[in-house]
């Protein structure tokens, strides 16, 4: 076997374009799930954000206007959520998966047009000084706006939920909705706002999908993207860095094998390919094993003022 | 017989004719297909897809389709095929190979119900199976690739190591080492037949390691995205044409013909003909179509594919001819012979001056 042929530069270069669509996918479902909202939805709004972005990218030539219309079209969509499971109080697992195939629906039908046609797609940023770096450079900096983005979004995630009086709030709301509710806070309206972050981001996590990393529109593209993203969720214990772990972890894994496998390694493929989902499983045991598992206590509990 | 009794038996005898009537020959047939992609994948289920409008162009009223999509391959295409036999099916066409037990075990709950099953070899009285020898359409891609390929790598997204991948891996890798010597092949398993950002990732991780062609056994378009993003690779189409990626990188193609079998077997069970079968065509009959070789391809290297397609179609040439050795060296074919179908079915070994394992 021969590893020599693997260009580690290239390797974690694609490791970072493969993971940038579960990460903001994940870190948006964190904030919503932080909330005391379990939407499982997120694979019907990444494919909406996938199809609607790659359209609007099509129409306009403007992959970041394709970007913030997929961020929109899925934030919008996950509302129809929000309303129907904190206004009319559905039930969230059911509404959840409803609204994935929901959104597997209505991009297949969307996209019916946009089928094998070419996008214009996001360009390097060319980063002066950084981008320079032997091998820094090409490996973390030169990457499209995006990549940068979705790591900014875990760390402002991050502050905010830590620093700010708004996040304390927020989360207030997911371990106890009736104290918050005592205290006077709104626990509706907040959840509404937090379902519609977890859209958008969502949206460009999907978005991402079809813009650069395939870059094409084929119906049923996520193909599962959305469910690992719940997994990550869960796997970090709800907090935004492990999340970061999580998505590079798997989008690692995935490009790692593939590469090995390219390079004639004799890896067990299954195994690799199957491998974040055991450590997702021994993360749950172990997590459970502790007794704290740091989900929000008010976790999927419907929540009414009356009650 | 007072009046009332009177008009409800005149339109219970009207019912009753209606219906008898119907059973006859109004009652359309109602064929089912269980896919393993979206219809939308612009490869594999794309092509099942337009064989089942086909039928329904063909029949008309005379026949009624259902399909279901993106359906697993395991326990729940059992539940999915249950259904469809449930809901009234009178033939269900089960498209992927995984499909294969899930096939024969719903078969035998229904045996009126006719079933056909692609690409598996478990067959039962009311279970018949159905496959494209997609090898010949390989034979072609590995002699276009062998000729091209300046790196001398060929990259080849596998999806599972079952014996319709592997034969297409030997085929192509025979023809391409015969007309460049130096040639190797990297092979990449998926594990998956439709995961399009997989599939791009397999793709670039070939790129990446200096493979200039990709062949892929996977049913989106997305490693041809992946390739034209890169330049300077040049990759075939799998199961459907696309020609969108034409001429460049997508310099020809397999195309699968399901119409005319469809058609033919939605046929046999309204005349009551059907009757468990083994069906396997290649480019002769046509249910294997081979792409425009586009002007990408040098104009001599296009001749000699053409020229192949032709012995191959007309049966003189068969793409498993000896000498073959196995990967570990032994005889498989001597020298002039060619392998039998039960071989080829079976196939779970590389031929020789493959690198790599299988994994299993």
């Amino acid at each position: 076997m021969d590893l020599g042929s693997i260009n580690p530069i290239l390797l974690v270069a694609s490791i970072m374009v493969s993971a940038t669509p579960i990460l903001l996918a994940a870190i948006g479902e964190m904030v919503v799930e932080k909330s005391g909202v379990l939407n499982l939805g997120v694979e019907g709004m990444m494919i909406t954000g996938a199809v609607v972005g790659f359209a609007v990218a099509v129409n306009t030539g403007s992959p970041v206007l394709g970007f913030a219309a997929a961020a929109l079209a899925s934030a919008v969509l996950s509302l129809s959520f929000g309303v129907l499971t904190q206004v009319f109080l559905s039930n969230q697992v059911a509404t959840g998966l409803g609204l994935t195939l929901v959104g597997l629906g209505l991009s297949a039908l969307i996209g019916k047009p946009y089928e094998g046609m070419k996008s214009p797609t996001l360009p390097k940023l060319d980063i002066p000084l950084l981008g320079d770096l032997p091998v820094l450079g090409r490996m973390l900096f030169s990457h499209d706006i995006m990549v940068y983005l979705s790591l900014a979004l875990v760390a402002a995630v991050w502050a905010f939920l830590k620093f700010t009086r708004a996040g304390l709030i927020l989360r207030a709301v997911g371990e106890s909705h009736d104290a918050a509710h005592a205290l006077g806070y709104k626990v509706v309206r907040i959840r509404l706002m937090a379902i519609f972050f977890g859209g958008a981001c969502a949206g460009l996590g999907g978005a991402y999908l079809s813009l650069v990393r395939v870059p094409q529109w084929t119906e049923g593209m996520t193909a599962g993207a959305g469910w690992i993203a719940l997994a990550i969720v869960v796997f970090a214990s709800w907090r935004a860095g492990r999340v970061l772990i999580g998505a590079y972890l798997f989008g690692g894994v995935t490009v790692l094998q593939l590469n090995l496998q390219a390079a004639g390694a004799r890896v067990p493929v299954e195994l690799l390919s199957t491998s974040p989902y055991l450590i997702t499983i021994l993360v749950l045991v172990l997590i459970s094993a502790r007794g704290i598992h740091g989900a929000p206590a008010c976790l999927g509990r419907p929540f009414h003022a009356s009650s | 017989m007072n009046r009332r009794t009177l008009f409800t038996s005149v339109a219970a005898a009207t019912l009753a004719a209606t219906a008898a009537f119907a059973q006859t020959d109004g009652e359309p047939v109602k064929a089912g297909f269980i896919y393993v992609g979206p219809i939308g994948d612009g490869g594999w289920t794309y092509e099942h897809n337009k064989a089942r409008l086909a039928v329904e162009e063909e029949f008309g009223d005379a026949v009624e389709t259902v399909y279901q999509e993106s359906v697993p391959e395991g326990a729940d295409a059992e539940r999915a095929i249950t259904q469809m036999a449930l809901s009234g099916a009178d033939i269900i066409f089960t498209t992927s190979f995984g499909y294969m037990d899930p096939t024969i075990a719903v078969a035998e709950k229904f045996p009126d119900v006719k079933f056909e099953h692609a690409t598996g070899y478990k067959r039962a009285d009311n279970v018949s199976t159905y496959s494209a020898r997609f090898y010949e359409g390989r034979a072609i891609q590995g002699h276009i690739a062998g000729s091209m390929t300046e790196t001398n790598k060929i990259g080849y997204i596998a999806s599972f190591p079952i014996p319709e991948v592997i034969r297409g891996i030997n085929s192509a890798y025979l023809h391409a080492k015969k007309v460049n010597p130096d040639v190797e092949f990297s092979v990449v398993w998926a594990y998956t037949w439709f995961d399009p950002a997989k599939e791009a990732d397999a793709a670039r991780a070939l790129i990446e390691n200096g493979n200039d062609v990709i062949l892929q056994h996977t049913d989106s378009t997305a490693p041809q995205a992946a390739a034209q993003e890169a330049g300077n690779v040049i990759t075939f189409g799998q199961a459907s044409d696309m020609a969108e990626y034409a001429p460049m990188p997508r310099v020809s193609s397999i195309i699968d013909d399901w119409a005319p079998y469809y058609i033919d077997r939605v046929k046999a069970v309204m005349d009551g003909t059907w009757e468990s079968t083994d069906t396997w065509d290649g480019i002769g009959p046509g249910m294997v179509g081979i792409g425009e070789i586009t002007d990408a391809v040098p104009a001599e290297v296009k001749e000699e594919a053409l020229a192949l397609k032709e012995s191959i179609a007309s049966g003189d040439y068969h793409p498993f001819t000896g000498p073959i050795n196995r990967q570990d060296g032994s005889v498989w074919l001597a020298e002039g012979e060619t392998a039998s179908d039960g071989d080829l079915l079976g196939m779970d070994f590389y031929v020789e001056g493959l690198t790599g394992e299988i994994p299993n």
